[in-house]
């Protein structure tokens, strides 16, 4: 209110920190695994013993591993990997997992019931149980990885969703709305989503972390990614029998996982003060 | 010498003011009473006497307590006072007791933290206050959980955590507006007992003019962060020298009958309700099975078109669950809606939208009842959807202005969100939100209740106005009996779901024939009633 009107004019138009911070880190991921698709120091899977466990170098810029492949190489090619394989994944849970979660919300009695007993019934196999299951079916794979990761996120958001959104239901703004003779896929669409991106976005990004992990426990028993094909789970897996020997192999995937989640959180973050009006323009 | 001397407080919170040189005083065994409106200040006086004030406050000025300046104490020392010395009596009986802890831990608490005795001590100490707040150990045993209680039962536990040490200074901060009228006199009589058996002071803050006036000797006005009066209650009150005070003491003074007698003639009904029930199944309570309560028992009633009802009750009355039937919200188990002599309740699809139209509502809280990712011009354009064919962007954007203007809001507050308004402002939006279908009738749940003595009279004002022109009828929802007597033409009152009384409001209110209509009245603080009580003990006993 007191505020000078010049000062006001300038804030507006700043935007969250957390915003540009996360949004340069993901578009420097990003930019990273596309650039891996067209060009890439050497090439990822070629195995040369001479060279294994090579200290970084101008050749090898982050080394090499136990088999001589090129760790900096590795890291671009699995850097398409894990992130498509997280984003799916994630993805999936929130297309399948929030319309459920809305739904339990706005109609209690019988489908809010259905819809939590089908979540207990997902929570109750873990992902590496599903993915086993669905390998059996149709064979190991990124793919189905994806898919055994995707159902597991599935009652995370569902959950998520309904606890926030019964909250919104009780709010006299949805009872205005149900004046306005509007019905609840409306309502659920205009009034609860909207006010309950925060939560979501914030679990989307926790969830995006630990699909990542989950593809990286899938890859080590072998039921994510096949190899060659590089990912960052695997390679993370695969360090750890060398922990003692070369620290690197384990760090350089690790700190890449750690920064990528980072970025996304303040992504997330960012993107969900500068979805609220409240904060749009400075108090 | 004086027990509390206050001189020249200031806070600030980063660059505001929020107090701003602040002097009163308070003799020992005297009670102060500080009122105004939202934002006046009043807590944060007393939140600075009791140094809780929030981390980003910063103080200024001299607090004396007993002789001694409290803002010179460390915090440690200021641990022991707090409590033992000075004590404080929340707004929100729910939120002041830790629904985790038996009320008895929670008094004893108190006990505790000043090491005045083992748990069995403590306890037989916390027995004893509780008793005194009447809350018998038969009744209420200390294993209870305030869950267990009700309202006005919380709040005597909160006050027996405040006294149980006996505190010379009490800071009661709008100790009985979350409770219903019946609880809230008996809560200021208890305050007044306890204040004559343990000699303490009291400072009473309050927004209720009438509430202060019956139990403080001294009266402090704020305003903006500043006392703009101070005085004696009687001779303060009855030479009111600051315009702001007089806007005020207008505002609480004298509200029967602002309403121009009944219109004669027209006699259509608009609503009809006849034989609701309606029933909820609560959740268990202690060890008996959840059995269903009667919220509503066969209620009828008939809104004339241009007439304003009044429906009032206290809290779990049913009033609200009324409300949610007649805006078909709620489906009851029994009875007939007739809007507009067509059957509510049986309309589906497109004809109910189409009824819907006719009855609109506005809701008791300003800052809940819209969305805040919406612009103001869509939220109050949403009631448009009920209409078939969907009115054009252009024809909506012509409704939203001229519905602003109805409300006294510009064209321009349509491209602003919600929090950029005030709680007076948002309650213009939501009236205008009513209006946008041309409704016949509109439903006000305690629609004036939350907003301040002033802002409240500028609401009433224009609900009157929108009556006159629009010949529109009211239900007016309200636990406040002084502002349903100035606002309606007809009453109703509810008991545990019936409706024990109705009546023309003039008649209802000056000779009230049911029982429970006579003791809400009686229970109901009115300031001028009290004044004349008060003035009658200045002459008798003129204190210094």
């Amino acid at each position: 209110m007191s505020i000078a009107p010049t000062a006001g004019a300038a804030m507006r138009r700043r935007l969250p920190a957390s915003l540009l911070v996360g949004g340069t880190i993901t578009a420097a991921v990003v930019a990273v695994a596309a650039v891996s698709l067209v060009w890439t120091p050497h090439d990822p899977t070629a195995i040369v013993i001479a060279d294994r466990l090579a200290p970084p170098s101008a050749t090898h810029w982050l080394g090499t591993d136990h088999f001589g492949r090129d760790v900096a190489s590795m890291m671009m090619a699995g850097a398409v990997n894990s992130i498509a394989v997280a984003l799916v994944a994630v993805a999936i849970g929130i297309a399948v997992g929030v319309p459920l979660g809305l739904a339990a919300a706005a109609r209690p009695g019988w489908l809010d019931q259905t819809i939590l007993r089908f979540n207990d019934v997902v929570f109750a196999f873990p992902a590496l149980l599903l993915a086993v299951m669905i390998t059996a079916f149709a064979g190991p794979g990124a793919v189905n990885a994806i898919v055994a990761i995707g159902i597991f996120n599935i009652p995370v958001f569902a959950k998520l969703i309904r606890a926030t959104a019964l909250g919104q239901w009780t709010r006299d703004y949805v009872l205005a709305a149900r004046l306005a003779g509007k019905g609840p896929v409306l309502i659920s669409a205009e009034h609860v989503l909207p006010n309950i991106l925060n939560p979501l976005v914030v679990q989307a990004t926790i969830q995006f972390s630990l699909a990542i992990l989950a593809e990286a426990g899938l890859s080590y028993v072998g039921l994510g990614s096949q190899p060659p094909a590089p990912s960052w789970g695997r390679m993370l897996a695969d360090a750890q029998t060398m922990i003692a020997i070369a620290p690197r192999l384990a760090i350089v995937p690790g700190v890449a996982i750690i920064v990528t989640v980072l970025g996304l959180n303040l992504l997330g973050d960012g993107l969900a003060d500068l979805l609220d009006p409240k904060l749009r323009r400075p108090r | 010498m004086a027990l509390l001397e206050v001189d020249n407080l200031a806070v600030t919170i980063g660059a505001t003011a929020v107090l701003n040189g602040v002097s009163f005083g308070l003799e020992r065994g005297g009670v102060l009473g500080i009122v105004g409106e939202s934002g006046a200040g009043k807590t944060m006086t007393a939140l600075s006497i009791m140094r809780l004030l929030p981390a980003a406050a910063a103080a200024t000025g001299r607090i004396a307590f007993a002789g001694e300046d409290l803002t010179a104490l460390a915090e440690p020392a200021m641990c022991d006072r707090r409590g033992r010395m000075l004590a404080m009596i929340f707004q929100e009986p729910m939120s002041a007791l830790d629904p985790l802890k038996t009320i008895g831990r929670q008094v004893a608490e108190t006990v505790f933290a000043h090491h005045r005795g083992n748990r069995r001590e403590a306890l037989a100490l916390a027995r004893e206050v509780l008793d005194r707040v009447g809350l018998p150990a038969d009744r209420f045993p200390l294993g209870l959980y305030p869950h267990e209680l009700s309202g006005g039962q919380r709040q005597r536990v909160v006050i027996a955590m405040a006294v149980v040490l006996r505190p010379q200074l009490i800071i009661a901060d709008e100790p009985t507006s979350a409770l219903d009228v019946t609880a809230q006199a008996r809560i200021l009589d208890l305050l007044r007992r306890l204040l004559v058996d343990h000699g303490a002071s009291l400072i009473l803050i309050s927004h209720d003019l009438a509430v202060v006036a019956a139990l403080a000797d001294r009266v402090a006005i704020m305003k903006d962060g500043a006392i703009v009066e101070t005085g004696a209650t009687a001779h303060l009150f009855d030479n009111l020298r600051h315009p702001y005070s007089r806007t005020l003491f207008a505002a609480a003074s004298s509200r029967h009958r602002q309403r121009p007698a009944a219109r004669a003639g027209d006699a259509t009904p608009i609503l009809t309700v006849r034989g609701i029930v309606r029933d909820y199944r609560p959740s268990r309570f202690l060890f008996r099975p959840a059995r269903h309560v009667r919220a509503v028992d066969h209620v009828g009633l008939t809104i004339h078109r241009g007439e304003s009802v009044g429906l009032v009750g206290e809290s779990g009355s049913g009033k609200s669950t009324l409300a949610r039937v007649v805006l078909a919200l709620d489906r009851p188990l029994q009875g007939e809606v007739f809007l507009d002599g067509v059957d509510f309740l049986a309309s589906r699809g497109r004809r109910l939208r189409d009824l819907r139209r006719h009855v609109q509502a506005v809701f008791q809280d300003p800052y809940g009842s819209f969305d805040p990712r919406r612009k103001v011009a869509n939220l109050v354009a949403e009631p448009c959807h009920l209409e078939v064919p969907r009115p054009s962007a252009a024809e909506r954007r012509r409704r939203v202005a001229a519905a602003l203007a109805a409300v006294g809001l510009s064209e321009a507050d349509g491209d602003k969100y919600p929090h950029e308004f005030s709680g007076g402002q948002r309650q213009r939006l939501a009236i205008a939100r009513a209006l946008i279908t041309n409704p016949s009738l509109i439903v006000l749940d305690e629609a004036v209740s939350a907003l301040d003595a002033s802002i409240r009279a500028q609401i009433l004002a224009l609900l009157a106005d929108l009556n006159e022109r629009l010949n529109l009828s009211y239900l007016f929802i309200s636990h406040d009996l002084a502002t349903v007597r100035a606002v309606t033409d007809r009453v109703a009152v509810m008991q545990d779901g019936r409706i024990v009384e109705e009546g023309a409001t003039e008649r209802v209110f000056a000779h009230p024939r049911h029982p429970y209509t006579a003791a809400l009245l009686a229970a109901t603080p009115d300031l001028d009633r009290v004044l004349a009580v008060r003035r009658g003990e200045a002459r008798l006993a003129p204190s210094g």
